[in-house]
Protein backbone atom coordinates (compact mmCIF):
# COMPACT_ATOMS: atom_id res chain seq x y z
CA UNK A 1 0.00 0.00 0.00
CA UNK A 2 2.94 2.19 0.77
CA UNK A 3 4.06 2.49 -2.87
CA UNK A 4 0.47 3.50 -3.96
CA UNK A 5 0.23 6.22 -1.43
CA UNK A 6 3.44 7.52 -2.92
CA UNK A 7 2.18 7.17 -6.46
CA UNK A 8 -1.17 8.83 -5.87
CA UNK A 9 -0.08 12.42 -5.29
CA UNK A 10 2.47 12.24 -8.09
CA UNK A 11 0.00 11.04 -10.67
CA UNK A 12 -2.95 13.26 -9.88
CA UNK A 13 -1.85 16.28 -7.93
CA UNK A 14 -2.20 18.94 -10.59
CA UNK A 15 -4.98 17.61 -12.83
CA UNK A 16 -7.11 16.62 -9.86
CA UNK A 17 -6.74 20.03 -8.34
CA UNK A 18 -7.80 21.74 -11.54
CA UNK A 19 -10.60 19.22 -12.02
CA UNK A 20 -11.94 19.93 -8.55
CA UNK A 21 -11.75 23.64 -9.05
CA UNK A 22 -13.49 23.42 -12.42
CA UNK A 23 -16.23 21.23 -11.03
CA UNK A 24 -16.67 23.48 -8.03
CA UNK A 25 -16.93 26.55 -10.18
CA UNK A 26 -19.43 24.82 -12.43
CA UNK A 27 -21.56 23.83 -9.47
CA UNK A 28 -21.52 27.41 -8.23
CA UNK A 29 -22.39 28.78 -11.63
CA UNK A 30 -25.12 26.17 -11.97
CA UNK A 31 -26.56 27.02 -8.58
CA UNK A 32 -26.53 30.68 -9.47
CA UNK A 33 -28.06 30.12 -12.90
CA UNK A 34 -30.72 27.82 -11.57
CA UNK A 35 -31.69 30.10 -8.73
CA UNK A 36 -31.88 32.92 -11.29
CA UNK A 37 -33.99 30.71 -13.53
CA UNK A 38 -36.20 29.75 -10.62
CA UNK A 39 -36.88 33.37 -9.79
CA UNK A 40 -38.04 34.11 -13.27
CA UNK A 41 -40.06 31.01 -13.68
CA UNK A 42 -41.43 31.55 -10.19
CA UNK A 43 -44.94 30.21 -10.32
CA UNK A 44 -44.15 27.77 -13.12
CA UNK A 45 -41.62 25.89 -11.07
CA UNK A 46 -44.04 24.25 -8.75
CA UNK A 47 -46.37 22.92 -11.37
CA UNK A 48 -43.58 21.70 -13.62
CA UNK A 49 -43.74 18.30 -11.98
CA UNK A 50 -47.48 18.51 -12.27
CA UNK A 51 -47.07 19.05 -15.98
CA UNK A 52 -44.93 15.95 -16.21
CA UNK A 53 -47.41 13.87 -14.31
CA UNK A 54 -50.19 15.09 -16.55
CA UNK A 55 -48.01 13.95 -19.43
CA UNK A 56 -48.19 17.19 -21.32
CA UNK A 57 -44.44 17.28 -21.61
CA UNK A 58 -42.15 19.52 -23.66
CA UNK A 59 -42.32 23.23 -24.10
CA UNK A 60 -43.92 25.17 -26.92
CA UNK A 61 -47.15 23.34 -27.58
CA UNK A 62 -49.10 25.21 -24.96
CA UNK A 63 -49.54 27.83 -27.71
CA UNK A 64 -48.44 30.68 -25.45
CA UNK A 65 -44.69 31.29 -25.85
CA UNK A 66 -44.68 33.48 -22.71
CA UNK A 67 -45.24 30.42 -20.60
CA UNK A 68 -41.75 29.16 -21.33
CA UNK A 69 -40.66 26.80 -18.58
CA UNK A 70 -36.86 26.80 -18.36
CA UNK A 71 -36.71 24.23 -15.61
CA UNK A 72 -38.69 21.70 -17.59
CA UNK A 73 -36.77 22.36 -20.79
CA UNK A 74 -33.44 21.84 -19.09
CA UNK A 75 -34.48 18.70 -17.27
CA UNK A 76 -35.95 17.26 -20.45
CA UNK A 77 -32.71 17.85 -22.32
CA UNK A 78 -30.57 16.30 -19.63
CA UNK A 79 -32.71 13.23 -18.99
CA UNK A 80 -33.30 10.17 -21.11
CA UNK A 81 -36.42 10.05 -23.31
CA UNK A 82 -38.26 7.54 -25.50
CA UNK A 83 -37.94 9.87 -28.53
CA UNK A 84 -35.07 11.98 -29.76
CA UNK A 85 -36.34 15.52 -29.59
CA UNK A 86 -34.23 17.81 -31.82
CA UNK A 87 -36.72 20.64 -32.26
CA UNK A 88 -40.46 20.82 -31.77
CA UNK A 89 -40.97 19.82 -35.39
CA UNK A 90 -38.11 17.35 -35.65
CA UNK A 91 -38.72 14.45 -33.34
CA UNK A 92 -37.07 11.15 -34.11
CA UNK A 93 -39.17 8.22 -32.89
CA UNK A 94 -37.11 5.31 -31.57
CA UNK A 95 -37.96 1.62 -31.20
CA UNK A 96 -39.69 0.53 -28.01
CA UNK A 97 -38.86 -2.95 -26.80
CA UNK A 98 -40.98 -4.20 -23.89
CA UNK A 99 -41.47 -7.58 -22.30
CA UNK A 100 -44.07 -8.72 -19.80
CA UNK A 101 -45.31 -12.11 -18.72
CA UNK A 102 -48.86 -11.18 -19.57
CA UNK A 103 -48.32 -9.69 -23.01
CA UNK A 104 -44.96 -11.16 -24.04
CA UNK A 105 -42.43 -9.33 -26.19
CA UNK A 106 -43.51 -6.25 -28.13
CA UNK A 107 -41.50 -4.02 -30.44
CA UNK A 108 -42.99 -0.83 -31.90
CA UNK A 109 -42.09 2.79 -32.61
CA UNK A 110 -42.11 5.20 -29.71
CA UNK A 111 -43.89 7.65 -32.02
CA UNK A 112 -47.06 5.60 -31.40
CA UNK A 113 -47.11 6.99 -27.83
CA UNK A 114 -47.71 10.52 -29.12
CA UNK A 115 -50.56 12.00 -31.10
CA UNK A 116 -50.18 14.71 -33.76
CA UNK A 117 -50.04 17.36 -31.00
CA UNK A 118 -47.13 15.62 -29.18
CA UNK A 119 -49.51 14.55 -26.44
CA UNK A 120 -48.85 11.25 -24.73
CA UNK A 121 -51.41 8.59 -25.53
CA UNK A 122 -51.79 4.89 -24.84
CA UNK A 123 -50.78 2.43 -27.52
CA UNK A 124 -51.72 -1.20 -27.79
CA UNK A 125 -52.49 -1.38 -24.06
CA UNK A 126 -49.18 0.24 -23.02
CA UNK A 127 -48.67 3.70 -21.58
CA UNK A 128 -45.69 5.82 -20.61
CA UNK A 129 -45.19 6.41 -16.89
CA UNK A 130 -42.59 8.22 -14.73
CA UNK A 131 -42.14 10.94 -17.34
CA UNK A 132 -41.41 8.48 -20.12
CA UNK A 133 -38.81 6.51 -18.21
CA UNK A 134 -40.97 3.42 -17.72
CA UNK A 135 -43.73 1.73 -19.62
CA UNK A 136 -46.71 0.16 -17.88
CA UNK A 137 -49.70 -1.88 -18.94
CA UNK A 138 -52.53 0.64 -19.32
CA UNK A 139 -55.23 -1.29 -17.49
CA UNK A 140 -53.34 -2.58 -14.46
CA UNK A 141 -50.67 0.13 -14.26
CA UNK A 142 -48.13 -2.67 -13.79
CA UNK A 143 -44.66 -1.76 -15.09
CA UNK A 144 -43.15 -3.97 -17.77
CA UNK A 145 -39.52 -4.74 -18.55
CA UNK A 146 -38.45 -1.83 -20.71
CA UNK A 147 -35.47 -2.49 -22.99
CA UNK A 148 -36.37 0.29 -25.43
CA UNK A 149 -33.86 2.05 -27.61
CA UNK A 150 -34.26 5.39 -25.87
CA UNK A 151 -32.45 8.61 -26.76
CA UNK A 152 -29.49 7.66 -24.57
CA UNK A 153 -29.36 4.09 -25.89
CA UNK A 154 -29.30 5.49 -29.45
CA UNK A 155 -26.55 7.83 -28.34
CA UNK A 156 -24.73 4.86 -26.82
CA UNK A 157 -24.92 3.04 -30.16
CA UNK A 158 -23.61 6.10 -31.99
CA UNK A 159 -20.77 6.50 -29.48
CA UNK A 160 -19.87 2.81 -29.69
CA UNK A 161 -19.94 2.80 -33.50
CA UNK A 162 -17.84 5.96 -33.73
CA UNK A 163 -15.39 4.59 -31.16
CA UNK A 164 -15.07 1.34 -33.11
CA UNK A 165 -14.72 3.18 -36.43
CA UNK A 166 -12.02 5.54 -35.16
CA UNK A 167 -10.02 2.96 -33.24
CA UNK A 168 -10.30 0.22 -35.87
CA UNK A 169 -9.08 2.62 -38.54
CA UNK A 170 -6.19 3.62 -36.28
CA UNK A 171 -5.41 -0.05 -35.63
CA UNK A 172 -5.48 -0.80 -39.36
CA UNK A 173 -3.06 2.04 -40.08
CA UNK A 174 -0.68 0.45 -37.54
CA UNK A 175 -1.02 -2.81 -39.43
CA UNK A 176 -0.59 -1.13 -42.81
CA UNK A 177 2.71 0.57 -42.07
CA UNK A 178 4.35 -1.25 -39.20
CA UNK A 179 7.36 0.36 -37.59
CA UNK A 180 6.68 3.70 -39.31
CA UNK A 181 5.93 7.08 -37.79
CA UNK A 182 2.19 7.65 -37.12
CA UNK A 183 0.07 9.56 -39.64
CA UNK A 184 -3.25 11.40 -39.55
CA UNK A 185 -5.79 10.09 -37.04
CA UNK A 186 -3.17 7.69 -35.79
CA UNK A 187 -0.97 10.53 -34.59
CA UNK A 188 -3.93 12.08 -32.78
CA UNK A 189 -4.91 8.90 -30.95
CA UNK A 190 -1.40 7.61 -30.28
CA UNK A 191 -0.33 10.26 -27.74
CA UNK A 192 -3.59 9.72 -25.83
CA UNK A 193 -3.00 5.97 -25.76
CA UNK A 194 0.58 6.51 -24.61
CA UNK A 195 -0.59 9.02 -22.00
CA UNK A 196 -3.12 6.54 -20.59
CA UNK A 197 -0.54 3.77 -20.62
CA UNK A 198 2.41 5.68 -19.16
CA UNK A 199 0.73 8.23 -16.90
CA UNK A 200 -2.38 6.44 -15.67
CA UNK A 201 -1.97 2.69 -15.87
CA UNK A 202 1.75 1.99 -15.49
CA UNK A 203 2.40 4.04 -12.31
CA UNK A 204 -0.61 2.53 -10.54
CA UNK A 205 -0.58 -1.05 -11.73
CA UNK A 206 3.14 -1.73 -11.85
CA UNK A 207 4.43 -4.78 -13.64
CA UNK A 208 1.06 -6.44 -14.38
CA UNK A 209 -0.36 -3.38 -16.09
CA UNK A 210 -0.70 -5.08 -19.48
CA UNK A 211 -3.58 -7.25 -18.27
CA UNK A 212 -5.78 -4.27 -17.38
CA UNK A 213 -4.58 -1.79 -20.00
CA UNK A 214 -7.20 -2.68 -22.70
CA UNK A 215 -10.06 -2.29 -20.20
CA UNK A 216 -8.83 1.05 -18.89
CA UNK A 217 -8.15 2.34 -22.40
CA UNK A 218 -11.67 1.35 -23.46
CA UNK A 219 -13.08 3.04 -20.36
CA UNK A 220 -11.08 6.20 -20.98
CA UNK A 221 -12.01 6.48 -24.66
CA UNK A 222 -15.65 5.59 -24.05
CA UNK A 223 -16.01 8.33 -21.42
CA UNK A 224 -14.01 10.81 -23.50
CA UNK A 225 -16.09 10.18 -26.64
CA UNK A 226 -19.33 10.16 -24.64
CA UNK A 227 -18.46 13.45 -22.96
CA UNK A 228 -17.42 15.14 -26.18
CA UNK A 229 -20.33 13.86 -28.27
CA UNK A 230 -22.72 14.90 -25.49
CA UNK A 231 -21.57 18.49 -25.98
CA UNK A 232 -22.76 18.54 -29.58
CA UNK A 233 -26.03 20.41 -30.15
CA UNK A 234 -28.97 18.05 -30.11
CA UNK A 235 -26.91 15.22 -28.66
CA UNK A 236 -28.03 13.15 -25.68
CA UNK A 237 -26.43 13.40 -22.26
CA UNK A 238 -25.01 9.88 -22.22
CA UNK A 239 -22.13 10.05 -19.74
CA UNK A 240 -24.22 12.32 -17.50
CA UNK A 241 -26.72 9.51 -16.99
CA UNK A 242 -26.43 7.58 -13.77
CA UNK A 243 -27.22 4.25 -15.46
CA UNK A 244 -24.15 4.67 -17.67
CA UNK A 245 -21.78 5.85 -14.96
CA UNK A 246 -23.07 3.22 -12.53
CA UNK A 247 -22.48 0.46 -15.09
CA UNK A 248 -18.91 1.61 -15.66
CA UNK A 249 -18.30 1.90 -11.91
CA UNK A 250 -19.79 -1.53 -11.21
CA UNK A 251 -17.60 -3.15 -13.87
CA UNK A 252 -14.57 -1.47 -12.25
CA UNK A 253 -15.82 -2.62 -8.84
CA UNK A 254 -16.14 -6.21 -10.04
CA UNK A 255 -12.72 -6.14 -11.71
CA UNK A 256 -11.15 -4.69 -8.57
CA UNK A 257 -12.62 -7.25 -6.22
CA UNK A 258 -12.24 -10.25 -8.51
CA UNK A 259 -8.58 -9.48 -9.11
CA UNK A 260 -8.00 -8.56 -5.45
CA UNK A 261 -5.22 -10.67 -3.98
CA UNK A 262 -4.78 -12.07 -0.48
CA UNK A 263 -2.98 -8.95 0.74
CA UNK A 264 -5.92 -6.79 -0.37
CA UNK A 265 -8.51 -8.86 1.48
CA UNK A 266 -6.24 -9.20 4.49
CA UNK A 267 -5.93 -5.44 4.55
CA UNK A 268 -9.70 -5.10 4.62
CA UNK A 269 -10.58 -7.80 7.11
CA UNK A 270 -7.49 -7.94 9.32
CA UNK A 271 -5.61 -4.69 8.76
CA UNK A 272 -2.00 -5.31 9.75
CA UNK A 273 -0.41 -3.25 12.48
CA UNK A 274 -3.69 -2.19 14.11
CA UNK A 275 -4.40 -2.93 17.80
CA UNK A 276 -7.21 -5.44 18.38
CA UNK A 277 -9.84 -3.03 19.81
CA UNK A 278 -9.41 -0.72 16.84
CA UNK A 279 -10.09 -3.52 14.39
CA UNK A 280 -13.74 -3.37 15.41
CA UNK A 281 -13.86 0.13 13.96
CA UNK A 282 -11.46 -0.42 11.07
CA UNK A 283 -13.24 -3.47 9.65
CA UNK A 284 -16.60 -1.76 8.89
CA UNK A 285 -14.79 1.34 7.65
CA UNK A 286 -12.73 -0.75 5.25
CA UNK A 287 -15.80 -2.69 4.15
CA UNK A 288 -17.74 0.50 3.50
CA UNK A 289 -14.69 1.77 1.60
CA UNK A 290 -15.02 -1.12 -0.84
CA UNK A 291 -18.46 0.16 -1.82
CA UNK A 292 -17.88 3.89 -1.59
CA UNK A 293 -15.21 3.66 -4.28
CA UNK A 294 -17.60 2.68 -7.12
CA UNK A 295 -20.24 4.99 -5.65
CA UNK A 296 -17.83 7.93 -5.85
CA UNK A 297 -16.95 6.98 -9.44
CA UNK A 298 -20.64 6.85 -10.37
CA UNK A 299 -21.54 10.18 -8.80
CA UNK A 300 -18.43 12.08 -9.88
CA UNK A 301 -18.84 11.52 -13.61
CA UNK A 302 -22.64 11.83 -13.52
CA UNK A 303 -22.57 15.10 -11.58
CA UNK A 304 -19.70 16.68 -13.51
CA UNK A 305 -21.29 16.09 -16.90
CA UNK A 306 -24.90 16.76 -15.91
CA UNK A 307 -23.95 19.94 -14.06
CA UNK A 308 -22.08 21.15 -17.14
CA UNK A 309 -25.11 20.51 -19.34
CA UNK A 310 -27.41 22.25 -16.89
CA UNK A 311 -25.16 25.31 -16.80
CA UNK A 312 -25.07 25.53 -20.59
CA UNK A 313 -28.81 25.04 -20.94
CA UNK A 314 -29.60 27.53 -18.16
CA UNK A 315 -27.55 30.18 -19.89
CA UNK A 316 -29.23 29.47 -23.23
CA UNK A 317 -32.67 29.52 -21.57
CA UNK A 318 -31.99 32.99 -20.17
CA UNK A 319 -32.32 34.34 -23.70
CA UNK A 320 -35.83 32.94 -24.01
CA UNK A 321 -36.83 34.09 -20.54
CA UNK A 322 -35.74 37.69 -21.06
CA UNK A 323 -36.76 37.99 -24.74
CA UNK A 324 -33.75 40.23 -25.22
CA UNK A 325 -31.06 40.35 -27.88
CA UNK A 326 -28.56 41.71 -25.38
CA UNK A 327 -29.11 38.86 -23.00
CA UNK A 328 -28.89 36.53 -26.00
CA UNK A 329 -25.52 37.90 -27.09
CA UNK A 330 -24.21 37.95 -23.51
CA UNK A 331 -25.47 34.46 -22.80
CA UNK A 332 -23.95 33.17 -26.05
CA UNK A 333 -20.55 34.54 -25.10
CA UNK A 334 -20.75 32.96 -21.66
CA UNK A 335 -21.99 29.71 -23.21
CA UNK A 336 -18.99 29.73 -25.54
CA UNK A 337 -16.70 30.12 -22.54
CA UNK A 338 -18.47 27.42 -20.53
CA UNK A 339 -18.37 25.16 -23.58
CA UNK A 340 -14.59 25.48 -23.66
CA UNK A 341 -14.48 24.58 -19.98
CA UNK A 342 -16.77 21.63 -20.74
CA UNK A 343 -14.26 20.40 -23.32
CA UNK A 344 -11.66 20.48 -20.57
CA UNK A 345 -14.00 18.72 -18.15
CA UNK A 346 -14.72 16.05 -20.79
CA UNK A 347 -11.02 15.17 -20.84
CA UNK A 348 -10.49 15.55 -17.12
CA UNK A 349 -13.43 13.33 -16.19
CA UNK A 350 -12.25 10.61 -18.56
CA UNK A 351 -8.78 10.95 -17.03
CA UNK A 352 -10.07 10.89 -13.45
CA UNK A 353 -12.30 7.86 -14.04
CA UNK A 354 -9.47 5.94 -15.69
CA UNK A 355 -7.02 7.07 -13.00
CA UNK A 356 -9.21 5.96 -10.11
CA UNK A 357 -10.02 2.68 -11.82
CA UNK A 358 -6.34 1.89 -12.24
CA UNK A 359 -5.65 3.10 -8.72
CA UNK A 360 -8.30 0.78 -7.22
CA UNK A 361 -7.20 -2.19 -9.29
CA UNK A 362 -3.58 -1.35 -8.47
CA UNK A 363 -4.36 -1.31 -4.75
CA UNK A 364 -6.14 -4.65 -5.02
CA UNK A 365 -3.33 -6.34 -6.93
CA UNK A 366 -0.30 -4.74 -5.24
CA UNK A 367 2.26 -7.05 -3.65
CA UNK A 368 2.17 -7.02 0.13
CA UNK A 369 4.69 -4.52 1.47
CA UNK A 370 3.92 -4.90 5.18
CA UNK B 1 -35.53 11.88 -8.17
CA UNK B 2 -35.59 11.18 -11.86
CA UNK B 3 -31.86 11.86 -12.09
CA UNK B 4 -30.80 9.24 -9.60
CA UNK B 5 -32.91 6.28 -10.72
CA UNK B 6 -31.17 4.44 -13.53
CA UNK B 7 -33.41 3.30 -16.38
CA UNK B 8 -33.43 -0.48 -16.78
CA UNK B 9 -33.24 -0.31 -20.57
CA UNK B 10 -30.20 1.95 -20.60
CA UNK B 11 -28.56 -0.12 -17.86
CA UNK B 12 -29.12 -3.26 -19.91
CA UNK B 13 -27.85 -1.79 -23.16
CA UNK B 14 -24.92 -0.08 -21.45
CA UNK B 15 -23.72 -3.37 -19.94
CA UNK B 16 -24.02 -5.19 -23.26
CA UNK B 17 -22.52 -2.45 -25.41
CA UNK B 18 -19.71 -1.62 -23.01
CA UNK B 19 -18.69 -5.25 -22.53
CA UNK B 20 -18.86 -5.72 -26.31
CA UNK B 21 -16.68 -2.63 -26.70
CA UNK B 22 -14.15 -3.94 -24.17
CA UNK B 23 -14.00 -7.22 -26.06
CA UNK B 24 -14.00 -5.82 -29.61
CA UNK B 25 -11.63 -2.94 -28.96
CA UNK B 26 -9.39 -5.17 -26.85
CA UNK B 27 -9.12 -7.69 -29.64
CA UNK B 28 -9.15 -5.55 -32.79
CA UNK B 29 -7.89 -2.15 -31.66
CA UNK B 30 -5.80 -2.20 -28.50
CA UNK B 31 -3.97 -5.40 -29.28
CA UNK B 32 -2.54 -4.21 -32.63
CA UNK B 33 -2.09 -0.62 -31.42
CA UNK B 34 -0.31 -1.49 -28.19
CA UNK B 35 1.61 -4.27 -29.92
CA UNK B 36 2.92 -1.93 -32.61
CA UNK B 37 3.69 0.77 -30.06
CA UNK B 38 5.68 -1.68 -27.98
CA UNK B 39 7.42 -3.04 -31.05
CA UNK B 40 8.32 0.45 -32.21
CA UNK B 41 9.55 1.45 -28.77
CA UNK B 42 11.64 -1.69 -28.57
CA UNK B 43 13.15 -1.10 -32.01
CA UNK B 44 13.94 2.52 -31.09
CA UNK B 45 15.49 1.35 -27.82
CA UNK B 46 17.45 -1.29 -29.69
CA UNK B 47 18.71 1.26 -32.19
CA UNK B 48 19.72 3.60 -29.40
CA UNK B 49 21.42 0.79 -27.52
CA UNK B 50 23.35 -0.35 -30.57
CA UNK B 51 24.36 3.24 -31.33
CA UNK B 52 25.59 3.57 -27.76
CA UNK B 53 27.42 0.28 -28.09
CA UNK B 54 28.99 1.35 -31.38
CA UNK B 55 30.05 4.58 -29.73
CA UNK B 56 31.75 2.82 -26.84
CA UNK B 57 33.31 0.38 -29.27
CA UNK B 58 34.60 3.24 -31.35
CA UNK B 59 36.02 4.89 -28.25
CA UNK B 60 37.65 1.64 -27.20
CA UNK B 61 39.02 1.18 -30.68
CA UNK B 62 40.33 4.73 -30.69
CA UNK B 63 42.02 4.35 -27.34
CA UNK B 64 43.41 1.01 -28.51
CA UNK B 65 44.73 2.71 -31.60
CA UNK B 66 46.25 5.45 -29.57
CA UNK B 67 47.84 2.97 -27.25
CA UNK B 68 49.21 1.04 -30.20
CA UNK B 69 50.48 4.21 -31.79
CA UNK B 70 52.14 5.25 -28.55
CA UNK B 71 53.73 1.85 -28.19
CA UNK B 72 54.92 1.93 -31.76
CA UNK B 73 56.34 5.37 -31.26
CA UNK B 74 58.12 4.26 -28.12
CA UNK B 75 59.47 1.19 -29.83
CA UNK B 76 60.65 3.23 -32.78
CA UNK B 77 62.40 5.60 -30.40
CA UNK B 78 63.97 2.73 -28.59
CA UNK B 79 65.13 1.12 -31.80
CA UNK B 80 66.56 4.38 -33.01
CA UNK B 81 68.31 4.93 -29.73
CA UNK B 82 69.71 1.41 -29.73
CA UNK B 83 70.82 1.75 -33.31
CA UNK B 84 72.52 5.02 -32.58
CA UNK B 85 74.43 3.64 -29.61
CA UNK B 86 75.30 0.52 -31.56
CA UNK B 87 76.57 2.60 -34.45
CA UNK B 88 78.55 4.77 -32.10
CA UNK B 89 80.05 1.77 -30.45
CA UNK B 90 80.92 0.21 -33.76
CA UNK B 91 82.43 3.42 -34.92
CA UNK B 92 84.48 3.77 -31.78
CA UNK B 93 85.58 0.18 -31.96
CA UNK B 94 86.55 0.51 -35.59
CA UNK B 95 88.48 3.64 -34.85
CA UNK B 96 90.25 2.03 -31.94
CA UNK B 97 91.04 -1.02 -34.03
CA UNK B 98 92.31 1.05 -36.87
CA UNK B 99 94.48 3.04 -34.58
CA UNK B 100 95.81 -0.06 -32.96
CA UNK B 101 96.55 -1.60 -36.30
CA UNK B 102 98.22 1.53 -37.55
CA UNK B 103 100.28 1.76 -34.39
CA UNK B 104 101.29 -1.83 -34.75
CA UNK B 105 102.16 -1.39 -38.38
CA UNK B 106 104.21 1.69 -37.55
CA UNK B 107 105.92 -0.09 -34.67
CA UNK B 108 106.66 -3.10 -36.82
CA UNK B 109 107.93 -0.89 -39.57
CA UNK B 110 110.14 0.96 -37.13
CA UNK B 111 111.53 -2.29 -35.75
CA UNK B 112 112.20 -3.60 -39.22
CA UNK B 113 113.83 -0.36 -40.23
CA UNK B 114 115.97 -0.48 -37.11
CA UNK B 115 117.03 -4.03 -37.62
CA UNK B 116 117.68 -3.40 -41.33
CA UNK B 117 119.67 -0.36 -40.34
CA UNK B 118 121.68 -2.37 -37.85
CA UNK B 119 122.21 -5.09 -40.41
CA UNK B 120 123.23 -2.56 -43.02
CA UNK B 121 125.55 -0.84 -40.61
CA UNK B 122 127.20 -4.04 -39.48
CA UNK B 123 127.50 -5.04 -43.12
CA UNK B 124 129.06 -1.70 -43.96
CA UNK B 125 131.37 -2.07 -40.98
CA UNK B 126 132.42 -5.52 -42.00
CA UNK B 127 132.96 -4.37 -45.56
CA UNK B 128 134.90 -1.29 -44.40
CA UNK B 129 137.01 -3.58 -42.24
CA UNK B 130 137.53 -5.90 -45.16
CA UNK B 131 138.36 -3.02 -47.42
CA UNK B 132 140.70 -1.56 -44.81
CA UNK B 133 142.37 -4.92 -44.41
CA UNK B 134 142.72 -5.34 -48.14
CA UNK B 135 144.03 -1.80 -48.45
CA UNK B 136 146.34 -2.38 -45.56
CA UNK B 137 147.49 -5.70 -47.04
CA UNK B 138 148.02 -4.09 -50.37
CA UNK B 139 149.84 -1.23 -48.74
CA UNK B 140 151.87 -3.50 -46.60
CA UNK B 141 152.60 -5.78 -49.53
CA UNK B 142 153.71 -2.79 -51.56
CA UNK B 143 155.68 -1.21 -48.71
CA UNK B 144 157.36 -4.41 -47.72
CA UNK B 145 158.25 -5.53 -51.19
CA UNK B 146 162.02 -4.79 -50.57
CA UNK B 147 164.37 -5.24 -47.71
CA UNK B 148 164.95 -1.60 -47.08
CA UNK B 149 161.27 -0.93 -46.37
CA UNK B 150 161.09 -3.96 -44.13
CA UNK B 151 163.95 -2.60 -42.16
CA UNK B 152 162.53 0.79 -41.96
CA UNK B 153 159.33 -0.75 -40.63
CA UNK B 154 161.11 -2.68 -38.10
CA UNK B 155 162.99 0.34 -37.05
CA UNK B 156 159.79 2.41 -36.76
CA UNK B 157 158.20 -0.35 -34.70
CA UNK B 158 161.22 -0.43 -32.48
CA UNK B 159 161.16 3.33 -32.23
CA UNK B 160 157.54 3.14 -31.12
CA UNK B 161 158.40 0.56 -28.61
CA UNK B 162 161.21 2.74 -27.29
CA UNK B 163 158.84 5.58 -27.00
CA UNK B 164 156.53 3.55 -24.86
Amino acid sequence: MQSHKKVLPHAMRKPLFSATSVILSIVFVAAFALSGGAQHTGENQKDSTQVHADSTSAEGHSAEPEKFNANETIIEHVLDAPVWHFTDHTVLPLPVIVYSKEKGLAIFSSGKFYDEHHKEIEYNGYKLVDGGKNIAIAETGEKVLNLSITKNVAMLFITAILLCYVLFSVASSYKKNPGKAPKGLQSFIEPIVIFVRDEIVKPNLGHHYEKYLPYILTLFFFILFGNLLGLLPGAANLTGNIAVTATLAIITFLMTNISGNAAYWKHIFWTPGVPLPLRVIILPVELIGVFTKPFALTIRLFVAITAGHIVLLSLICMTFMFHSYFVGIGASLVVLFINLIELLVAGIQAYVFALFTSLYIGMATADDHH
Amino acid sequence: MEFLTPGTGLLFWQVIIFLALVFLLGKFAWKPILGSLKEREESIQKALDSAEKAKTEMAALKSDNEKLLKEAREERDKILRDARTAANQLHDEAQANAKKNADKIIADAKAIINSEKQAALSDVKAQVAQFSLEIAEKLIKKNLADDKSQRELTETLIKDLKLN
